[in-house]
């Protein structure tokens, strides 16, 4: 089938990442993270490997494709 | 019970995904040409893709909140679930199995049986299966909706609604690619979503070790020994021991041979996924990739319950919400994690992955039961020779009619309770004996079409016997079972279904040989007058006997160890009728038929020309051998 799985997965969690670490950022000295994370910035941190995560599915599927694929059977 | 407040960026997080969600179904839509397409997603799919929704198609909500509930009630002993329960069946599918059903080409698991056994095997199988699978799909339905109507307030009918338009659509357009496509999606959500929660959690504690520490009063507190929640097996010697109520027998035998085997090796909906997978090879190996995660997800699901009943006892019961009878709702166990500790926007994704795992749940029902549907009972039995196209029309219907009868089955369960609860025993019931049918059909070529059927029919009836004198302790004679009040008539009942079956089949064999041979004086002659004439009279009046005698009903220290017994019992049941029906009767399918059906008729599939990981066999002992380490990581 020709629709590599990792594009939806890799756009998708780049999207999340990048949500949730912006409003990280913005939310920094907000007293939800008192009140809930142990006074961690998760919003911040996991927003972080989220985008790793959603670039890296994107990376592999880039390299997929630039690859010849095998041959049609 | 507490409220979830979402926020803007919650409800963002939840759009998007659900967005994502519908759009790979919009995608997939011109792909979808002909019914194997939409079946069996043209076998088509790439070995990760397909590991990875086998583990997910599994992952509904009832993994996620059931098993972070038996956490918390049972402590790490849960894990047994996983490591003696779920990986060795994945890995004997993956070596033994998988080479039936994918090399066969048979294209759902009745339709092996018809291939092996015969027409009535397969429909027996084909229609449980059917209703089953339309009745979960509404129980996830059901318990998705609550759920939301008392965490974020949310009209029940609402949740119900937009829950089937969603699903529906998806599957739909694209049928099995899709459902396939959104499990990989959901298996991502929820560990993504779900590991955040367990290391804030576990730095709440205080780490492992204090955790460890904070479990030990609430062993004591029921009376158990200290390390009862955190060692997964010194405390199975007796059922007494620990608060599972199951010896180290029942679990082995009863959950990790029987429940498991059956589940993971013949429910077509884990199967199908593997049947999907682009190549032999593949298709081997998506059981062994789902194996991998599978392994870790005890830290997943299991850990955080583990945690809410520590935090749970040092509050003074105030942090979990009271059921109606007054104890801890395990249920509410994640939800309440998650409020806990997510602060909104990190809420919005964990509280997303929840709501997939209960979607993603449906949407496997569905596809498992649109395919059934449309091969094995519309396209066998209603209307034969049909053009492909018609039966890609009658999937997409059959589709919109099985979510129409889960919306039905969602409602019947908000109002009759009970109803659902005897559906689900009745499925139990139906369910318990089928892995012995797939063992000797597999491995035993002498194995018959009516030993499999009758194998399959007594295993039920011996499954409900057992159900029927068999009670938990504590709870009332009913629907949790001793409907039969006492031994002497469970022993009179069984007795006499055996001597009338003998009855029935010594005469039916002395009949057949005769017909076939007159005057014959065969080896099947002198067993039929043993039957009819001795054995049957024999255990008739032991019946008799039997009743005179009444005493009390088997009782068991919980419903968990009942469960396991009442497997057992069923399995053995239907191996041995099964062994005795088809000795006696002729074969219905010559060796030239049973090619690729048995092992002894197949030839082994070709492994050498692969790499070492992608070697099935080398990798499930790899799989296996991990398992075994974490087993004594936790004993």
């Amino acid at each position: 089938m020709n629709f590599d799985l990792r594009y939806p997965i890799g756009i998708m969690f780049t999207v999340f990442g990048a949500i949730l670490a912006v409003f990280g950022l913005t939310s920094g000295s907000s007293d939800i993270y008192q009140a809930h994370s142990l006074g961690i910035n998760i919003n911040l941190i996991w927003g972080i490997v989220l985008l790793v995560f959603g670039l890296f599915m994107l990376a592999l599927a880039v390299r997929a494709s630039k690859k010849p694929g095998p041959p049609k059977k | 019970m507490q409220q979830i407040h979402l926020g803007g960026i919650d409800y963002t997080i939840l759009v998007i995904y659900f967005g994502f969600v519908l759009g790979i179904g919009w995608v997939l839509k011109r792909y979808m040409k002909g019914s194997a397409d939409f079946f069996l997603s043209g076998r088509s799919i790439p070995a990760w893709v397909t590991g990875l929704a086998f583990l997910s198609a599994n992952l509904g909500a009832q993994e996620v909140i059931g098993m972070a509930a038996s956490g918390a009630k049972y402590g790490i002993m849960t894990s047994h679930f996983y490591w003696v329960g779920a990986i060795p069946a994945m890995v004997f599918l993956a070596i033994f199995m998988m080479p039936f059903y994918y090399g066969s080409k048979a294209r759902s698991v009745p339709e092996y049986l018809k291939l092996r056994f015969d027409e009535k095997t397969r429909g027996f199988n084909a229609i449980s299966f059917a209703i089953m699978t339309v009745f979960s799909s509404g129980i996830s339905m059901y318990a998705l909706a609550r759920l939301l109507e008392i965490l974020l307030n949310w009209n029940f009918h609402f949740s119900i609604a937009i829950s089937a338009i969603i699903v529906l659509i998806y599957i739909f357009l694209g049928g099995l690619t899709s459902a396939i496509y959104n499990e990989v999606l959901q298996f991502f959500m929820i560990v993504l979503g779900f590991t955040p929660l367990v290391i804030l959690a576990l730095k709440d504690v205080g780490g492992w070790h204090a955790l460890k520490e904070k479990l030990i009063p609430v062993a004591t507190s029921q009376g158990f020994a200290p390390g009862t929640w955190t060692d997964s097996w010194i405390h199975m010697n007796g059922a007494l021991d620990n608060p599972m109520g199951v010896g180290w027998f029942g679990m082995i035998m009863g959950l990790g041979f029987v429940l498991s085997f059956g589940y993971w090796c013949t429910d077509f909906l884990v199967v199908q996924r593997a049947m999907a997978a682009d190549s032999m090879s593949a298709a081997r190996r998506t059981p062994l990739i789902a194996a991998i995660p599978k392994m870790l997800f005890p830290a997943l699901v299991i850990l955080p319950g583990m945690i809410a009943v520590a935090i749970n006892f040092s509050s003074g019961n105030h942090f979990l919400p009271l059921a109606k009878d007054g104890t801890p709702d395990y249920n509410m166990t994640i939800p309440v994690m998650l409020i806990k500790y997510f602060p909104t926007g990190l809420l919005g994704l964990g509280f997303t992955a929840l709501m997939a795992s209960f979607m993603s749940g449906m949407a496997g029902n569905v596809t498992a039961f649109n395919t059934v549907w449309t091969y094995d009972i519309y396209q066998s039995y209603i209307a034969p020779g049909k053009s492909d196209t018609h039966y890609l029309w009658m999937g997409r219907w059959a589709t919109v009619v099985g979510i129409l009868i889960s919306v039905g089955c969602a409602y019947a369960a908000s109002a009759f309770n009970n109803i659902m609860d005897m559906l689900q025993l009745v499925f139990g019931f139906v369910n318990a004996p089928l892995f012995a049918t797939f063992l000797l059909g597999m491995f035993w070529k002498r194995t018959t079409g009516h030993g499999a059927f009758f194998g399959l029919i007594s295993g039920t009836i011996g499954a409900a016997l057992f159900h029927g004198m068999a009670l938990p302790q504590g709870a009332t004679p009913g629907i949790k079972g001793g409907w039969i009040i006492s031994i002497g008539e469970f022993a009179a009942i069984a007795l006499f279904v055996w001597a009338v079956f003998l009855c029935i089949f010594g005469t039916s064999l002395i009949y057949v040989s005769r017909s076939e041979n007159p005057g014959a004086n065969g080896f099947r002659i002198k067993l039929g007058k043993l039957f009819v004439q001795i054995l049957s009279p024999a255990l008739a009046f032991c019946s008799i006997i039997a009743l005179c005698h009444p005493n009390r009903g088997l009782l068991f220290h919980s419903e968990m160890g009942q469960n396991f017994w009442m497997a057992i019992v069923a399995w053995s049941t239907c191996f041995i009728v099964t062994i005795l029906v088809s000795l006696a009767t002729k074969r219905n399918k010559s060796d030239e038929e049973l090619k690729g059906l048995v092992y002894s008729l197949t030839a082994k599939p070709k492994t050498e020309n692969e790499p070492w990981y992608k070697q099935p066999v080398t990798l499930g002992i790899l799989v296996l051998l991990a398992t075994i380490v974490l087993n004594i990581i936790f004993w």
